[in-house]
């Protein structure tokens, strides 16, 4: 991570020096060189990344339909559909609501992942491999098939009914009782293999004799954690929980498929509210707004880790 | 390596362009369609295959009797509300577009405002069985500018279906002919009392999940009875704020609250309608629903799981009004149509389609399968269909009474207003009071403040 950024196309070469000195013509097939190989993968990424981006933008400011008059008449509407935001008591629940599932899968996967990552530590290789080859299945496995199997897990005739039932506590819809902490532990269960991967390879940074000082001056296994490892771990932490935020704002599917945001509106996060505004009721432009609106908050959660980081990089 | 330098990138530079033009095709617009191939879009859904078995028969020997045409069908598993959605997505683009959709009548307004549909006066004027169809049909597919957008395969009423065994069990008397609302929900609580947990007494489609079932089968067969409405006719503007729509927003509270109607959580299943039909009422658990005319269509021989003597079980029964006031009953009435895309590749080769699949025979076919009242009146003279569609006497004395949507463009917006008022009120998170003020802002919010006026 510490060699200077170059152009990917020309290793080994210092580009600036001779680009000054003999002409523009070298620089331009200097640059061919790497933008010509370059072009698919730019098209690509410009064509079905940036185009959807740029076209989300422009449309959250017009009153954009799926059907419809305004459909076949799209207008400016300037910040109208912002001000709307603004005022709408179902984005404000949905805003509360997304909040909550954050902190609840980070809080969850956070501490699942670096539990797991810290226990596999040491262990023999088959008891690792076995272990992390059940949690990461649970990551490899598609979101809508993830959804599936917690909703046959924790339905009214589900599994966890069925083992309660057992010890003789009465069945009931988890789904429906408590459906946020459902799709928050479904998330956890999904999302905890991804930070069990990062902390381990974190972890297996960690030098093994600094640890064994603090052991010979006296720490307990707990100081030692806390005092030794963790600070060692906090840029993998910082990282870890930037991604994890971009990934959980995000989750549609899995919420989708367990709960399509009911009942009422008790676990309608902002990628469902986007969703109904945007295809159910159809009016796209409002929808995109709110899709702003999560870029935005997904964007402030990156700029508090990113300076996070950058402290510890100037301490 | 500096020899093949120049020649790696002619090459890639080609590469590229191929790329890029391979894209653009892609999106191409409707020139590279085929001219003789007709796109039909319909929904095939829980116990609806009517379509899916007529349109298989017109592909079939449409086909057959005019080679070289092809007719491809794109049948869409959804629930109605996600089948608009896929079907608009599709409009969007000229080189998806189906060149016929079946459609539901109260989205023809908003798609026809949206450019999505053709106008079909000049082929429906000049079509030999035009005469057939009656001024209701004209009127459910005609939008606000006077234009025919579709012609109707058939509709519908509603009212109440019940199990005479399970409610003579419990002490009601059949034939049960309920004058009041009162009296629909005395028979529930009979049957709640003789059976218990046993027997869900009273259906009633509330909430979003069930979409516009919840919207016209169970708000406005309500609304409809108690003499108010969701849009005023005179003013042309929509009605918030009346009595009636408090009163109805308070049966469904009754229901729910008395646990009259399905656990909360059973009615607030996308499938509800599907499992009442074809489990709850055949195995005895559903003592009322109140439903619409077709749900035949889930008992009869062909169905997903055919019902052996549902005719000797299962009544019907018109609803009534609030307290027995107007015509003491009340209906309300949809349909579906068949409605020709915007940018249909070949109008001409769709419309013989169109008018294959709304032939005499087709439509006796439909209207027996789909369990549809017919809006051709040689299809309901029919003796075939007559003696074969069940129930056709009563469905019949509703026609005159039945209520019809105010399916104006912003209908479907309103309705899913309807919908989540009533998911409130039956979640227990707002009286019917606060969620009729919740349904008045949501509509004001729709339609616009100029709009809408106080009701009753």
């Amino acid at each position: 991570m510490t060699r200077a950024p170059g152009n990917p196309g020309t290793p080994g070469r210092a580009p600036q020096a001779p680009a000054r000195t003999r002409g523009s013509r070298r620089a331009r097939a200097g640059a061919a060189r790497w933008v010509v190989p370059m072009a698919p993968a730019l098209f690509l990424l410009l064509a079905f990344f940036a185009g959807p981006i740029l076209w989300t933008v422009w449309a959250s400011f017009t009153n954009e339909a799926l059907t419809g008059a305004q459909a076949a008449d799209t207008e400016f509407v300037g910040l109208d559909n912002f001000e709307q935001l603004a005022g709408d008591r179902r984005f404000r629940t949905a805003a509360v609501l997304t909040a909550l599932f954050l902190l609840g899968s980070i809080l969850g996967q956070t501490v699942l992942g670096l539990a797991l990552a810290l226990l596999l530590r040491h262990r023999h290789g088959a008891v690792r491999g076995a272990v992390g080859t059940v949690v990461v299945g649970a990551w490899v496995v598609p979101e809508v098939v993830a959804g599936f199997v917690w909703y046959a897990f924790l339905e009214r005739e589900g599994t966890l009914n069925a083992l309660l039932g057992s010890v003789g506590v009465g069945a009931q819809n988890w789904l429906f009782t408590a459906p946020l902490l459902a799709v928050v532990l479904a998330n956890v269960w999904k999302g905890t293999a991804f930070s069990m991967m990062t902390y381990g390879a974190g972890l297996s940074e960690v030098p093994g004799d600094l640890e064994e000082a603090a052991r010979v001056d006296g720490a307990s296994g707990l100081q030692v954690l806390w005092y030794v490892v963790l600070p060692l771990l906090r840029r993998t932490i910082a990282t870890t929980l930037l991604l994890i935020t971009l990934q959980t704002v995000q989750v549609f599917t899995l919420i989708y498929v367990m709960t399509a945001g009911g009942p009422g509106s008790r676990s309608t996060t902002l990628p469902l509210l986007m969703y109904r505004e945007a295809l159910s009721l159809g009016d796209l432009g409002y929808g995109t707004a709110i899709a702003l609106a999560l870029l935005v908050i997904a964007g402030l959660f990156s700029v508090v880790y990113v300076r996070m980081l950058s402290k510890e990089e100037q301490a | 390596m500096k020899g093949t330098g120049p020649h790696t990138t002619r090459l890639t530079a080609a590469a590229a362009l191929t790329l890029a033009l391979a894209a653009t095709g892609c999106g191409g617009g409707a020139a590279d369609r085929d001219e003789n191939t007709v796109r039909i879009a319909y929904q095939k859904f829980g116990t609806f295959i009517a379509m899916d078995s007529l349109m298989r028969k017109v592909k079939e020997e449409f086909e057959a009797d005019n080679p070289g045409v092809t007719v491809e069908l794109q049948a869409i598993e959804a629930p109605a509300e996600d089948y608009q959605t896929q079907v608009n997505l599709m409009n969007g683009s000229a080189s998806q577009a189906p060149d016929l959709i079946y459609q539901d009548s109260f989205t023809i307004n908003q798609d026809a405002d949206a450019g999505y549909l053709m106008p079909l006066d000049e082929y429906f004027d000049a079509w030999e069985d035009a005469d057939e169809f009656s001024v209701q049909e004209a009127q459910a597919v005609t939008s606000l500018d006077g234009q025919r957008y579709g012609v109707m395969l058939g509709t519908d009423v509603r009212g109440l279906w019940y199990n005479t065994e399970l409610l003579e069990q419990a002490g009601v008397g059949t034939p049960w002919e309920p004058a009041t609302w009162d009296e629909v929900l005395d028979a529930a609580r009979a049957v709640q009392a003789e059976f218990g947990d046993e027997v869900t007494p009273l259906n009633v489609y509330s909430g979003t999940p069930a979409g516009e079932a919840a919207s016209l089968q169970g708000f406005q067969m309500l609304l409809s009875g108690t003499g108010d409405a969701l849009f005023d006719d005179d003013s042309q503007k929509w009605i918030t704020g009346g009595r009636g729509f408090t009163d109805s927003l308070g049966f469904v509270r009754t229901v729910f609250d008395e646990g009259l109607g399905l656990d909360v959580q059973d009615a607030l299943d996308t499938n509800v309608g599907t499992v009442n039909n074809e489990e709850r009422f055949p195995s005895g658990e559903l003592a009322i629903s109140l439903d619409g005319s077709w749900v035949t269509q889930s008992w009869i021989p062909g169905a997903n799981r055919p019902w052996d003597g549902w005719e000797e079980v299962m009544e019907f029964t018109p609803m009534p009004t609030r307290d027995g006031q107007g015509a003491g009953a009340t209906s309300m009435s949809g349909g579906w149509a068949l409605s020709m895309g915007g940018q249909a590749t070949n109008p001409e080769l769709a419309w013989e389609v169109m008018t294959y699949a709304l032939s005499r025979e087709n439509a006796i076919k439909f209207a027996i399968e789909g369990g549809q009242i017919p809006v051709r009146a040689d299809v309901a003279e029919d003796p075939a269909f007559l003696n074969e569609a069940p129930m056709a006497e009563e469905f019949a004395a509703l026609v005159d009474i039945t209520g019809f949507r105010p399916a104006y463009s912003e209908y479907p917006r309103v309705s899913i207003a309807v919908q989540e008022a009533m998911e409130a009120v039956m979640l227990g998170e707002a009286t019917p009071e606060e969620a009729a003020d919740l349904y008045a802002q949501e509509v004001e919010g729709i339609v616009g403040p100029d709009n809408v006026t106080g009701g009753s």
